[in-house]
């Protein structure tokens, strides 16, 4: 595969077997996401948030990209930022791991950090005073922009498609939510009996513990009818699955990939025997090694211990 | 009796507990009891006589929403969460697939 640059070459990642993990009768598979230019599913979503601001005038040469993002989706937009001439603005918890701020840094990006106690919805906040303080930035918002579940619609789903016609189910952990609605809108208009299911990362108690339930948000990507399901999954279980499918399948991979699995393998028994389910790995574990998760020793004593950073 | 879990923002309302044990076949029966055992934990739960906009509930880990919402069945040795939404967690009851009644909840 030969590409012009970095740009092109996002997307048609493995669809790999799982059949030392599959549950007896049933046949998983993980989509290793891993594979995309700068590591993460989040290229593919990172090029269509930038070429949707191209295409509606509100980013346009030289101009100053803005965006709350925990890690992945920063780290996809700085790439294609950088090859597309964009300066990059990310606001992140500051708790986000070590390698993420080194890739962005060597990238270029500005980082502004948001409280590790609001999580995920302290970076939204923060990015949106900062764009409504400066008009001229371009602030794609993964979270409400209908790129993100384009993305999944346009390109993940059809890989998914062409790779397993018959596949009978799909489970995509849920952050913003783009994942599970854009390629499980897909995957049902090809076949309405396939099922779709959100695995939702159980945060720890640093994350839970200052909220506010009025602080509540609602990510408007997400379109909870797509659903058939939506399980959770604690800290202990993810990484259980995750260092499992190292040791058993070869597959080194990120704690939200172990979360998939779980519900991967949950579900089997609503599907019919021999029934062929879909996970899907955001990305692999290299950016997450300094948080100890894939250390030696008791993994119920880790899933305690980064429990509050682990889905950063 | 099933275990409710306790979000650590509602934990001042339990008296710090972050487990309660509550009695009830279904969701809304179960928080129900939990309100009888901690009366002011109502409003945080319930606003109009529905679940707050903001708050998950899961019985053994799957979101009611998706299930029979406050009618959803419990084992006597079950698990009912409470979870605060977080961003890419939360959704509102009026754009869940299945409404969820004050039914049985004793709000």
């Amino acid at each position: 595969m030969r590409f012009d640059d970095i740009s092109q070459a996002v997307g048609n990642t493995p669809l790999v077997g799982l059949p030392r993990l599959s549950p007896p009768g049933y046949e998983l598979y993980l989509k290793l996401e891993g594979h995309n230019p700068t590591g993460s599913v989040k290229d593919r979503v990172a090029k269509y948030l930038i070429e949707a601001g191209e295409s509606s005038g509100e980013l346009r040469p030289g101009g100053r990209v803005l965006e709350p993002t925990s890690g992945n989706t920063g780290i996809g937009l700085a790439a294609i930022c950088r090859v597309k001439g964009y300066p990059l603005t990310c606001v992140m918890p500051e708790n986000t791991s070590e390698e993420r701020k080194q890739i962005l840094e060597l990238f270029g990006v500005d980082i502004v950090h948001s409280p590790a106690s609001e999580g995920s919805n302290g970076s939204v906040r923060v990015a949106r005073e900062m764009a409504d303080a400066d008009p001229d930035v371009y602030m794609p918002f993964q979270y409400g922009n209908v790129a993100n579940a384009l993305a999944h619609y346009e390109t993940t789903a059809p890989e998914i498609i062409a790779d397993l016609p018959d596949v009978a189910a799909f489970v995509a952990g849920l952050g913003t939510g783009g994942t599970v609605t854009g390629a499980g809108r897909r995957l049902k208009r090809w076949d309405p009996a396939i099922k779709v299911f959100a695995a939702e990362p159980e945060y720890g108690d640093l994350v839970y513990g200052l909220r506010n339930l009025d602080e509540g948000y609602v990510p408007e990507v997400l379109d909870p009818s797509v659903l058939d399901s939506r399980i959770k999954v604690n800290s202990l279980d993810a990484l259980e699955w995750t260092r499992r499918l190292a040791q058993e399948e070869g597959i080194f991979a990120g704690v939200s990939t172990g979360a998939a699995l779980v519900v991967a393998a949950r579900v089997c028994s609503r599907l019919p025997e021999g029934a062929k389910v879909v996970a899907l790995s955001p990305d692999g574990g290299w950016k997450y090694l300094s948080t100890g998760a894939y250390a030696p020793g008791d993994v119920a004593e880790i899933a305690e211990r980064i429990s509050g950073t682990l889905w950063a | 009796m099933a275990t409710v879990r306790i979000p650590t923002v509602l934990r001042k309302r339990t008296g710090g507990d972050a487990k309660v044990e509550a009695e009830g076949a279904t969701v809304g029966e179960v928080l129900s009891n939990v309100v009888a055992q901690h009366p002011t934990i109502d409003d945080s739960l319930f606003e109009d006589g529905k679940l707050r906009g903001f708050i998950n509930v899961y019985v053994d880990d799957e979101d009611v929403r998706y299930l029979d919402g406050l009618d959803s069945k419990v084992d006597p040795d079950g698990e009912v969460a409470i979870m605060p939404a977080v961003a890419g967690g939360a959704q509102r009851s009026e754009h869940a697939p299945r409404h969820l009644s004050a039914g049985g909840a004793g709000a």
